[in-house]
């Protein structure tokens, strides 16, 4: 709670230049250590400086980095403010560098939670935005649990199970060293077995940093008949959120309406609309294009009026997109409800009810979403890898900490020192999975082997 | 008023809570059964071990007697885990048992404030949530103002040898009949707990021939700062190792209905770390044998009770006299082996730790303390501890301070009272070095650094012992600053010294202190560059915090982002019912605990990060409005 956080502030893709935020204790010493221009350590606070984030002599970008020390800050934490200007690609790996030196990714609010609980908010201007951060909270909370499943799940999950063992014979030795029939477990051991670890990892890491939805984004089509209440779907969803992090080079951008980030999963949403309103001629090309759009998409929603009667038009989407990954949204659930449920049973199992008149209208939606997407229901080819930033930040540190481990035993530390970095990653690994359970390695302890008096 | 404090209890949490008060100014009262068994060892012939070593380390730092105390009836003592770091080594003696309580009963009698009453206590006197005294079986009326319940398994206590129950102690003592019923009345979850211990054998029927002999280390070795060793290292009792064999196993596959265990006689909730000889043959089938330490109980022949026994650690079961006769036979070299004492399971009530506050002061009832295997943790060591902060808080309470509260990050101590305090208990606890994670920072060498100060303060350390403290922290500092600030350069015959020392030749200048920081460099060595003029213990500090600095401050960071949470508090007229969004598991769970900080919440198990985020929110808009 008390560590530095960094997120990409601005609306990605939209204005010319991009800022990236830092907050906390370290963010000063952090940034200067990828800034090529004045020291930041030494400069004055509140002052604009001018240079380039360099990541091993390379230069990224041209930048203007804005200094403020505390208390005076939005957060009244030390504060960085990165002005980029190369683009998505580039913010993004300026990011990265960011992360990669024990920085967190700012959950959404985050800023605005710690200005509040660093006293720089009064109540009455900050009781909407803890209503907000509250609610996203609890979703949070709710979503970690799905954080991660399928393979990955279990990919991360085996790897951990053997830290887990390996850790536990090491404790066993320190807990009960006179128990002559217990295999010591030698510096050798660990040294092969951190090694293929490592191994293990960094391909997981490499894979996830190049799977399509790091790297792009879900593709997401919006359908539906004219006046079922699309457009003000889409706007809701533009509306609300604010890009995070993705690098949507690659997409398709004329189609693309805009582009949101949820639970650090990015939706790149394409709108059909306009597509089936031209006259007749034109309705063919469209109505190809569409079905093309179909095809290519990773997730359809298909919206409709929960205030009428299913329609034949509504039926024939619903028929095209049998084969998808789909989302039945019935909309307009603030007005009496006639459409036939039953018949919607049929086409898919994920159907959600909304609203865009209300605050939280369209939560229902976006829970959906993040759920099919932990599921794995997505159908995307190269899914089975770790599927956003904050996740693969976790993985790079935790590869870190294995790295600390073969430097620990280059310098012939003990066994029980080099068990900390051991441990280090073991927890970092469970924080993938959502499992953090403090008294783990002592019950696997007692499980595996025969120990007391 | 007859007392400001009671103990009921006179086993290791007992002796150390009432000196302490006594100690520190206040008429107490120690009520035990039998005055006979103050600090007796009714398990296992030793002190100390991983982690235990330390909290007896940690006591002594602090003022405790039990340290002194195992010096005085040490008869064998290793230093374990030397092979690896500084962080896991502990000290392990074996101890006489015959001397142990006798000296202990004879510092407890020395003690000014301290009187000690042979009785069974059976109800507390309470007035609005408030103790006002005990009273005993005969219906005598006692008055205090503190009372510490250190009962050990006397809560109705419970002899188990196969099918047959006997209330009362390990010497067939009386147990307290009433009194955890009564605190069950006042509202405290009543646990029912089991250990059990092995068979003791006569020391003069074993084939000592068929054994391995186990010794302890050619040094004077002591738990106590005080240095003073009572034993000679070169007379030294020995252990010896045996194991059990397929036989051994065979009999207790075939009678295993008949013990209490199996045959469902037994009603408590045993410990994982503990477990009987018929759970390990059960539950590791596979294993071909179990090793087991024969070790002497006391070398006093001339007590009756502990003077000619054997203890057989590893082989603790509830089997049948019968049974344990065959069994203990088909060990090789105890094929004519006499039992003295026969094997058995011991059932008791404990209350619920999570009821206590890290005072150990009940949350039901105020001035009521309580420490031990009331509290759900076994071994001597654990009890003593919570003794003696019990004593201290009882102290402090009286006095009007706040109460004495051991961080995660400076006592082995502050991690078994936080884990009973705020995880609770499901089986018996045990220290292990696995539940602290900080330590790196919880040394047996470092013990007074991170606690006497502590114990100053209280009042339990004079001020010729600070003094003598202080001169040592002076030194490490004055060292440490000497090794930082004298420089050595690439000359040739520094490079041909390091180079004999099979370390890399200088290139650039190094202070003597990174110079120590190579693996292959000790203190030795650094004598030849300087004169080094300060007692092993200065030095020992010194070569940890260079060697391991790198690690040692890895822990430390990691222990300041804890202890920034732990400076948060929590009010203790919170209603969790009232803030929105925080999960139901985490409110039962917070409702029930009642962390009294940030850090302390999110330890307990079922409260995640989430949760904590919409208490700071909460908190935070709470002292807005106020």
């Amino acid at each position: 709670m008390n560590d530095t956080i960094a997120a990409i502030s601005t609306s990605l893709g939209i204005g010319a230049i991009s800022i990236i935020r830092v907050s906390g204790k370290d963010s000063i010493k952090i940034v200067n250590k990828i800034f090529k221009g004045p020291n930041l350590e030494k400069v004055k606070t509140h002052t604009i400086n001018y240079g380039y984030i360099v990541e091993n002599e390379e230069i990224i970008d041209e930048v203007l980095v804005s200094v403020m020390k505390e208390p005076k800050t939005y957060t009244r934490e030390n504060i960085i403010e990165i002005n980029c200007h190369g683009g998505i690609a580039t913010t993004n790996r300026i990011l990265n560098l960011i992360l990669k030196d024990n920085v967190r990714l700012a959950e959404p609010g985050e800023f605005t939670k710690r200005a509040f609980l660093n006293g720089r908010i009064d109540l009455t201007k900050s009781e909407a935005v803890m209503d907000l951060i509250e609610s996203k909270t609890e979703s949070a909370r709710k979503l970690a649990i799905n954080q991660l499943q399928g393979n990955t799940y279990q990919l991360i999950k085996l790897f951990r199970n053997k830290l887990k063992n390996l850790i536990s014979s090491i404790e066993v030795n320190i807990d009960y060293p006179e128990y002559y029939d217990i295999e010591v477990i030698t510096i050798e051991k660990i040294k092969k077995e951190v090694k293929k670890m490592k191994q293990e990892l960094a391909n997981i890491i490499e894979k996830s940093k190049n799977s399509k939805i790091i790297k792009t984004g879900i593709d997401t089509l919006i359908i539906g008949r004219p006046n079922v209440g699309k457009s003000s779907i889409l706007n809701k969803l533009l509306g609300e959120e604010k890009a995070i992090v993705t690098d949507i080079a690659g997409t398709t951008r004329d189609l693309v309406e805009g582009q949101i980030t949820l639970n650090n999963i990015a939706l790149n949403i394409i709108d059909t609309a306009g597509i089936r309103k031209t006259d007749n001629k034109v309705e063919k090309i469209g109505v190809e294009k569409s079905l093309s759009l179909i095809e290519k998409a990773d997730l359809v929603i298909v919206v409709l009026n929960g205030n009428e009667l299913l329609s034949d038009e509504d039926k024939q989407i619903l028929e095209k997109i049998e084969k998808k990954t789909t989302i039945i949204d019935i909309n307009k659930n603030d007005l009496p409800q006639k459409i036939n449920l039953n018949q919607l049973e049929t086409y898919s199992h994920n159907i959600v009810s909304t609203n865009t008149n209300q605050l939280e209208g369209i939560d229902s939606l976006k829970n959906k979403i993040i759920e099919m997407f932990n599921l794995e229901k997505i159908n995307i080819k190269d899914y089975n890898f770790l599927t956003n930033v904050r996740q693969i930040t976790l993985a790079q540190n935790a590869y870190k900490k294995l790295g600390d481990v073969q430097k620990g035993i280059e310098s012939n530390f003990p066994i029980d020192m080099i068990e900390i970095d051991l441990r280090a990653c073991f927890d970092l690994l469970g924080e993938i999975i959502g499992e953090t359970y403090s008294d783990e390695i002592i019950d696997n302890l007692f499980k595996n082997f025969c120990v007391g008096k | 008023m007859d007392y400001e404090v009671i103990v009921v209890g006179g086993g290791h949490a007992g002796c150390e809570a009432a000196l302490a008060t006594a100690r520190l100014g206040h008429k107490t009262l120690l009520i035990t059964g039998n005055i006979n068994n103050i600090a007796d060892m009714p398990c296992n012939p030793s002190i100390g071990g991983p982690a235990k070593g330390i909290v007896v380390r940690e006591i002594d730092a602090l003022g405790g007697e039990m340290g002194k105390n195992a010096d005085k009836a040490a008869i064998q003592v290793k230093m374990l885990n030397t092979k690896k770091g500084p962080a896991v080594q502990a000290l392990r003696a074996q101890e006489d048992k015959n001397i142990y309580p006798k000296e202990m009963l004879k510092t407890l009698q020395q003690t000014k404030n301290l009187e000690i009453k042979e009785a069974l206590v059976e109800h507390l006197m309470l007035e609005n949530n408030k103790i006002k005294g005990i009273i005993l079986e005969n219906n005598q009326k006692i008055e205090s103002k503190i009372v510490i319940l250190t009962t050990g398994t006397y809560l109705k206590g419970t002899i188990l040898i196969g099918s047959t129950k006997t209330p009362g102690g390990p010497h067939g003592e009386r147990h307290s009949k009433f009194l955890s019923d009564d605190l069950k009345k006042i509202g405290f979850n009543i646990l029912r707990l089991k250990t059990g211990t092995p068979p003791r054998i006569d020391k003069n029927s074993i084939d000592y021939e068929k054994t391995k002999v186990e010794t302890g280390d050619c040094k004077e070795l002591t738990f106590s700062f005080d240095n003073k060793a009572y034993y000679n290292y070169q007379e030294q009792t020995p252990c010896h190792l045996i194991y059990t064999n397929e036989k051994t196993h065979q009999i207790i596959k075939d009678h295993l209905k008949e013990s209490s265990m199996y045959g469902g006689y037994v009603e408590g909730i045993g410990p994982r770390y503990c477990p009987s000889i018929e759970d390990k043959v059960v539950r590791f089938s596979d294993k071909e044998r179990h090793q087991l330490f024969l070790e002497p109980e006391s070398n006093q022949i001339d007590d009756k009770t502990y003077g000619n026994t054997i203890y057989i650690q590893g082989f603790s079961t509830s089997m049948p006299q019968k049974i344990q006769e065959e069994m203990v036979h088909s060990l090789k070299s105890l094929e004519e082996a006499k039992i003295l004492k026969y094997a058995y399971a011991i059932e008791y009530d404990a209350i619920d730790s999570k009821q206590l506050k890290q005072s150990l002061e009940t949350k039901l009832v105020e001035g009521l303390f309580t420490a031990g295997q009331i509290n759900g943790t076994s071994g001597y060591e654990e009890a003593a501890g919570q003794g003696l902060i019990a004593g201290i808080n009882a102290s402090l309470k009286l006095k009007g301070k706040p109460p004495l509260i051991l961080k995660r990050n400076e006592s082995y101590i502050g991690v078994l009272i936080d884990d009973l305090v705020t995880k609770g208990i499901k089986d018996p606890y045990r220290l292990l070095t696995s539940r602290a994670e900080y330590r790196l920072l919880l040394r047996h060498d470092n013990a007074d650094l991170r606690l006497r100060k502590y114990g100053y303060e209280v009042g339990l350390i004079n001020e010729a012992k600070y003094k003598q403290f202080k001169t040592k922290v002076e030194n490490i500092n004055e060292l440490t600053q000497k090794l930082k600030t004298t420089k050595i350069t690439p000359k040739k015959e520094v490079n041909e010294y390091l180079i004999k020392q099979k370390s890399s030749p200088l290139k650039d200048g190094i202070s003597l202190y990174d110079l120590l920081k190579r693996p292959e460099i000790n203190i030795e060595n650094i004598k030849y560059f300087i004169n080094i003029n300060y007692n092993i213990e200065v030095i020992e500090q010194v070569e940890i915090n260079a060697k391991y600095e790198g690690y040692i401050n890895k822990a430390l960071k990691e222990a300041q982002k804890m202890l920034d949470l732990e400076n948060k508090l929590i009010p203790e007229d919170i209603d969790y019912n009232n803030i929105p969004n925080i999960a139901s598991e985490a409110k039962q769970k917070l409702s029930e605990i009642k962390p009294t900080t940030i850090a302390q919440a999110l330890r307990i198990s079922g409260v995640n990060p989430a949760d904590i985020s919409i208490l700071m929110v909460y908190l935070k808009k709470r002292g807005q409005h106020e």
